[in-house]
């Protein structure tokens, strides 16, 4: 079968600042059956191209095509389910009635109740709608794309509003749902859940895709750690130069090492300078990471 | 028609209890103020009507009105919460989604019906059954238009301006119509009143003097309304649901 295909796909929002430019011309393949993250700030363009893919909004230039047909035909012919960003569920329904309501509209749903089990809701199952948290919300609207039994499962922003267990439940059921041969895209803005979900990673920044490749090359790109020491009066060129270390910058008396190896640069760095003192060692965060990446000092959106 | 479906919309409908007692027990506690305290007039303002039958159908108009925009109230709020785009990535048809709406709205204004028919027959109005069928027929089809304002309303406006839009509009249609009163004759509210399908809703009441309920002109306007109206909404829910 083939698979979904985005080719040269641009989209431009009018607004009162002028036109947003939320995605520049991408191309992405992605065959059936595999499991694909877009990952990506917030801004990055990742919601305006899951509504091109499904049909929600018209590209201004470019196509798409889901397992051979235009996305409107697919969804029509319920090859498609997706869990959106937003959206609340309507009210004056139990949650079983409302999957239920939602699987009489596809041709070869999931059965209900192990629907509702896969999606760990079968203690609130009798409980309206507008009684459940913001995580049994949120798992409502996945067990709302799963019981479609689609081939091809969208989630946007999947994991918000979830805590610790709710996403280790979740992803469990995503996984085992992939594992029957399904196609799975996922966007996210966390680096760990692409790198631990996905079998390949698209980058997007600022409506562009930076990288594409497997979860370990992209965790090598934007994996980044930074060091920060303070330790005056050392060259930033020597220490650019140190290995596992990328960049040196200087700020007053201390300096912001960012590294494609801390192991070895924090190493290095005490060897070398053992004066360093108030070492700390962190994330250096996926916006920092795209920065780098795309080269862009003042990038539209990426801020937040 | 997908049965298991329109099943959910009807039984969501009916579980706002709020929204089915006001809905209910509004036009049958205006009934039972209005053709209680005129339970003997034989010819109401000359309309050749008891008042009972005549507030029957008068209230049955205001309620069945209110009952088939209230679904445009359903639609303005599915469109806030965000759930017209979950709908619009399931294979349901756009059409299939409106007759739900529709359906669901003809069976409030039914319900309305048979309640107020129950508290007319209760307060002595009597005819015989071809002639119940005849004016619930005529009912039927005088919602027509408001069927098509409620999806009109329900794609143009939010959730907080559709509420005083519909009972403005529905407590002047209902004014305009006869609802309260019988419209005269002649003069100014007789030539505005005819031209609305409120007065063609409260004329249904006319079957019980025999002949036919409407008359050409009453037929025409109606059919007019309709064709107008359901151009309009259809126009509405395609630029709502446009992809942009």
């Amino acid at each position: 079968m083939s698979g979904i295909e985005l080719r040269g796909l641009t989209k431009t929002f009018a607004s009162p600042e002028g036109p947003v430019h939320a995605v520049r011309g991408i191309d992405v393949s992605i065959a059936a059956g595999e499991t694909i993250a877009l990952l990506g700030p917030n801004g990055a363009g990742k919601s305006t191209t899951i509504d091109m893919l499904l049909g929600l909004a018209r590209a201004d230039a470019g196509t798409v095509s889901v397992f051979g047909r235009a996305p409107e035909d697919a969804v029509a012919a319920g090859a498609v389910g997706a869990m959106l960003q937003t959206g609340e569920l309507i009210r004056d329904l139990d949650v079983r009635e409302l999957v239920a309501m939602v699987a009489s509209l596809y041709p070869k749903p999931l059965d209900v109740e192990e629907t509702l089990a896969l999606s760990g809701l079968g203690a609130v199952a009798g409980r309206r709608t507008q009684k459940l948290s913001g995580g049994q919300t949120q798992r409502v609207r996945f067990a709302i794309a799963l019981v479609s039994n689609p081939e091809l499962l969208v989630l946007d922003e999947p994991t918000v509003a979830m805590d610790v267990e709710g996403r280790r439940g979740f992803w469990e059921t995503m996984r085992a749902f992939a594992a029957r041969g399904k196609t799975v895209l996922f966007a996210t803005h966390y680096l760990e859940e692409a790198d631990a979900y996905a079998d390949r990673v698209v980058l997007m920044a600022q409506g562009r895709i930076v990288a594409d490749g497997p979860p370990t090359e992209i965790k090598g790109l934007v994996g980044a750690r930074t060091i920060r020491a303070t330790l005056p009066d050392v060259p930033l060129d020597a220490l650019a130069e140190l290995p596992g270390v990328t960049s040196a910058e200087r700020r007053g008396e201390a300096v912001v090492l960012v590294c494609a190896d801390s192991d070895a640069a924090i190493r290095a760095l005490l060897a070398a300078h053992p004066d360093a003192r108030d070492i700390e060692i962190g994330g250096a965060g996926l916006e920092q990471a795209f920065l780098q990446l795309t080269g862009d000092a003042t990038p539209a959106g990426a801020t937040a | 028609m997908n049965a298991a479906y329109l099943r959910f919309e009807l039984l969501r409908t009916v579980r706002n209890r709020r929204f089915l007692f006001l809905s209910l027990g509004f036009p049958l506690v205006f009934y039972l103020l209005v053709a209680g305290s005129s339970r003997n007039v034989k010819d109401l303002g000359d309309s050749g009507l008891s008042a009972p039958l005549y507030y029957m159908v008068g209230l049955v108009s205001f309620g069945a009105m209110s009952a088939m925009l209230s679904s445009g109230a359903r639609i303005s709020a599915e469109r806030q919460a965000g759930w017209h785009r979950q709908v619009r990535i399931t294979p349901l048809p756009p059409r299939a989604y409106l007759r739900a709406k529709v359906l669901t709205g003809y069976l409030m204004a039914l319900l309305t019906m048979a309640v107020l028919f129950v508290a007319g027959a209760a307060m002595g109005v009597s005819l015989p059954a071809g002639r119940w069928l005849e004016m619930t027929g005529l009912l039927l089809v005088g919602l027509v238009p408001f069927a098509a304002l409620g999806i009109l309303l329900g794609h143009l406006l939010s959730v907080e301006a559709i509420g005083p839009a519909m009972g403005g509009g529905v407590a002047l249609l209902a004014f305009l119509g006869g609802t309260w009163f019988p419209i005269p004759d002649h003069g100014a509210l007789h030539v505005v009143g005819q031209l609305l399908p409120s007065y063609w809703l409260v004329q249904a009441g006319h079957v019980a003097l025999g002949g036919a309920g409407w008359g050409s002109r009453g037929w025409l306007v109606m059919a007019v309304w309709s064709v107008v109206l359901a151009r309009l909404a259809m126009r509405a829910f395609r630029r709502d649901t446009a992809r942009v």
